[in-house]
């Protein structure tokens, strides 16, 4: 009903628009007019996008359905059309029907929703010391901290939003950050996360994923893309005057320029950041939509 | 139901002939009826024990603060149609972005605790439960009145609130209305949080004390003959949202107290550095949160199913399975509140628990929407007011209780938690939902109340206008949840503007349906068209249809007989 094949070819548009300004690097953020979910850059965010398109069959079909039914009885069993109204009260076989039918639908829908779940909460068994990045998320008001490795003394740094009065070209209001989240590619990334103050959530769409970052707690999840790219996110746990101003941006790097700019950050995260920034600018948002709307 | 209704007409019609009957009540058996002070004599509705006159003051309370609530909102959607701050930047008189956070959280507990509740509960609980099972008045009428006026007290402080210093260098509480903790403890330093925690202990008792009257009334004061499968639905549904008040209520009276010794008496409920737990406020918060949203649409849905019946001119389908979801969904509301929390990082295997008995959900909702649709089914419907606004809420509610299904499933809620998805969720299940058939029991019980009848016509364009406008608001909500917007944002990046802009177009026209609103009761009081006892005909079948409109004070001297 809502998301036809509009949703679909709008959502084709928008890849093929990252793929082009980025030469083969994921890159996407929230279109005007955007309908459905920023495309997905993990293979567990695919398959929640997928369980949510089939979910989007079966809601959209009980919605019509219910609306095709009252729509009949309004035309049908109007007092013009039908004068004498019946006086029947009971039909044991509906009424077993609609709670048996409901019941399968549900069941086949966890069908999906269970492994789905299990597939994104559970570390993977894949994952070893060599392949695994461990990373420390830390929430404040109001901004993020990122920490890597999970020694007492791992090298990190703070990452704040840039004021509108700061951002360079092609960057993006409220989302790009002074210093973003760097991760290498094809590496499975496990974020630990804990607050110094109040509850936020670190959150990335286009990863399917949000943890609360809760003070007194360490809460886990895990990520890992196979393809570089820019990726942002927002603090969705309410947390204050600045809560809209903590954004997320994640880059994921070839791991031989990731290692490249690790070194650096241990030693300058100045220079870090200058390297980040030129061998992975952001590309033209205004390129992009350019690119959507000639499709 | 139906077998009892028309045997019941007729004989309380035998009935009450010593009474009120068709306007020509017997003077010798009036003795005992002392005639009610004059409506300006404030005295009356200070000290009114009379369950019609305090639905009356429920009803007016509601509406007061439903336009307080609607007004909020109205501020909410003016910042919101652009990207930028428009109103909460410190330079139009509505303080800087902490005030954005206000206006939300007061939005939410004024319309949860100050308009829903008073009015579908306090407001047409009190006028018709009595009425439909045949009762002189509620069973403990001083206790009745402690309960409404609590309610003004409450609002009093949670106004107040607004007024005294919050969070560091602003006034209010601005932590949303589930008021979790560190955020309304360290996140608000202020008196203001402890004024909203004293506004919510004295509504939940006021709440309690009326739930309590209506369990106690509805088991002991029923008509003769009137056992409780006979009972109307939605004397049914008020039963059951009452036991869930009185379950539920003093859960979050507890957490409110923890939070309350935590801020000004040195425990360590939810303080992580003394021990504490945040999460542990969140799991008792959800435990009365979430059947609260139950609280607030079951009472909907014995209005809805009344109104269906009647203006179908059939009794409603599958009586007993309507009564027995109501109290299927009810227990089932008990056991699922962490589907509200799965981002805090519960274990995988609750979450899973959780998904499970939170789907389960549809299928008692389901049934009653279904048996909705079969009593039109056969009917001979005609388009009253009422029977516009409940044909819209089964289509509603539908859609906002398909997208709760979507919900439900962690691993989708994973990416949905906290953005407008949940946004459009559960203003399609409350704002279009309770509030549809808000105005549902309005219209339909609008004669009966007050004694002088609406036009139809301006009732009418209030559903369009109102049906219409809500829509535009919550709809494309959808599409900024999906894009990943988050819940509580004073401003967005630009890419979002686009549905936010019609968001707030909706908003305006629901504003005119609001004013329409307005209008149509002010009509309706300058204009005073007689009201009849029963203009709904013969397919109304409960006793309130067999009593003059308005009733007179005091009904049912004489017990109606139901068989």
């Amino acid at each position: 009903m809502r998301f036809g094949a509009l949703t679909r070819s709008a959502l084709a548009c928008v890849g093929l628009a990252g793929l082009t300004a980025l030469s083969g690097a994921a890159w996407a953020v929230p279109v005007k007019e955007g309908i459905n979910f920023q495309p997905a850059a993990t293979a567990a965010a695919e398959h929640v996008h997928s369980f949510h398109e089939m979910l989007l069959w079966i809601i959209t079909a009980i919605v019509v359905f219910v609306a095709g039914l009252l729509l009949w009885v309004v035309v049908r069993y109007n007092a013009k059309a039908n004068p004498v109204p019946k006086k029947f009260s009971h039909n044991t076989v509906l009424e077993v029907a609609w709670t048996v039918v409901p019941v399968l639908i549900l069941v086949f829908i966890s069908y999906r929703s269970f492994p789905l779940l299990y597939e994104q909460d559970v570390f993977p068994k894949e994952a070893t010391a060599e392949n695994t990045l461990d990373v420390k998320v830390v929430g404040h008001q109001w901004y993020w901290s990122y920490y890597y490795g999970s020694s007492e003394d791992s090298p990190g740094f703070d990452s704040n939003m840039l004021t509108e009065d700061v951002l360079k070209k092609n960057q993006i209001t409220r989302l790009s950050v002074n210093n973003p989240l760097v991760v290498p590619q094809s590496k499975y990334v496990r974020i630990s996360m804990t607050a110094s103050d109040v509850i936020h959530a670190w959150a990335v769409p286009q990863f399917a994923l949000k943890t609360d970052a809760v003070p007194g707690r360490i809460n886990q999840m895990w990520f890992k893309v196979d393809k570089p790219g820019i990726f942002y996110g927002q603090c969705s746990e309410l947390c204050g005057q600045a809560h809209s101003e903590m954004p997320i941006e994640v880059r994921v790097l070839p791991q031989a320029q990731y290692d490249e700019w690790f070194g650096l950050m241990k030693t300058s995260k100045q220079k870090a950041r200058e390297y980040l920034f030129q061998v992975q600018p952001e590309p033209d948002p205004a390129a992009a939509a350019q690119t959507v709307a000639s499709r | 139901m139906s077998t009892a209704d028309t045997a019941t007409t007729k004989d309380l019609h035998a009935a009450d002939g010593h009474g009120h009957g068709a306007g020509h009540g017997h003077a010798h058996d009036d003795h005992h009826d002392h005639p009610p002070p004059k409506w300006y004599n404030p005295l009356r509705w200070m000290m009114s024990t009379n369950h019609k006159d305090i639905g009356t003051m429920y009803l007016v309370f509601a509406l007061f603060a439903g336009i307080i609530g609607f007004t909020f909102s109205g501020l909410m959607r003016y910042e919101l149609a652009h990207p930028g701050l428009q109103l909460f930047d410190g330079k139009h008189g509505f303080g800087g972005e902490q005030n954005y956070n206000v206006i939300t959280t007061m939005h939410g507990l004024i319309m949860i605790f100050f308009m829903v509740m008073p009015a579908l509960i306090g407001g047409f609980g009190n006028w018709f439960v009595p009425l439909m099972i045949g009762a002189p008045d509620m069973a403990m009428p001083r206790m009745n009145n402690i309960s409404f006026w609590l309610m003004p007290m409450a609002f009093f402080l949670l106004c107040l609130s607004m007024f005294v210093p919050g969070a560091a260098g602003s006034n209010g509480f601005g932590g949303g209305w589930v008021l979790y903790p560190p955020l309304s403890e360290m996140g608000h330093p202020g008196p203001a949080m402890d004024l909203v925690i004293f506004s919510l202990h004295i509504a939940g008792m006021s709440s309690i004390l009326g739930a309590i009257n209506f369990i106690v009334t509805i088991l002991n004061m029923r008509a003769p003959g009137m056992t409780l499968h006979k009972m109307p639905l939605f004397a049914w549904s008020v039963l059951v949202t009452a036991f869930l008040l009185v379950l539920a209520l003093p859960v979050l009276a507890g957490a409110l107290t923890m939070l309350l010794t935590d801020r000004n008496f040195g425990s360590k409920f939810f303080v992580p550095a003394g021990g504490g737990d945040p999460i542990m406020f969140q799991h008792l918060f959800w435990f009365f949160g979430h059947p609260e949203v139950y609280i607030m649409i079951l009472p909907g849905f014995g209005i809805v199913s009344h109104v269906i019946s009647t203006f179908s001119k059939k009794p409603v389908f599958g009586y007993l399975a309507m009564a027995y979801a109501m109290v299927a969904i009810g227990f089932i509301g008990f056991i699922v509140w962490a589907h509200h929390m799965y981002t805090v990082g519960m274990n995988v295997n609750l979450k899973a628990y959780f998904i499970a008995a939170t789907m389960i959900i549809a299928v008692p909702t389901g049934i009653k929407i279904f048996s909705w649709i079969a009593t039109m089914w056969g009917g001979s419907i005609s388009f009253t007011v009422p029977m516009l606004w409940a044909i819209g809420f089964i289509f509603l509610f539908t859609v906002g209780g398909v997208t709760g299904v979507v919900l439900a499933n962690a691993g989708i809620d994973h990416t949905l938690h906290d953005t407008y998805y949940v946004v459009a969720h559960f203003h399609y299940v409350l704002s279009l939902g309770a509030v549809f058939t808000l105005f549902c029991g309005w219209y339909y019980w609008f004669e009966k109340m007050w004694g002088i009848k609406y036009n139809g016509f301006i009732g009418g364009l209030h559903f369009w206008v109102t049906f219409i406008g809500s829509n535009m608001i919550f709809f494309p909500q959808h599409f900024l949840g999906l894009q990943g917007m988050p819940r509580r944002y004073v401003d967005y990046t630009p890419a979002f503007e686009h549905w936010h802009t019609w968001s707030t177009y909706g908003y305006y026209v629901t504003a005119v349906g609001t004013v329409i609103f307005l209008i149509g009761l002010a009509e309706a009081m300058i204009r005073r068209r007689k009201a009849e006892a029963n203009p709904w005909g013969e397919a109304a079948t409960t006793l309130e249809w067999t009593l003059p409109s308005p009733p007179p004070f005091h009904q049912f001297n004489d017990l109606p007989r139901v068989r």
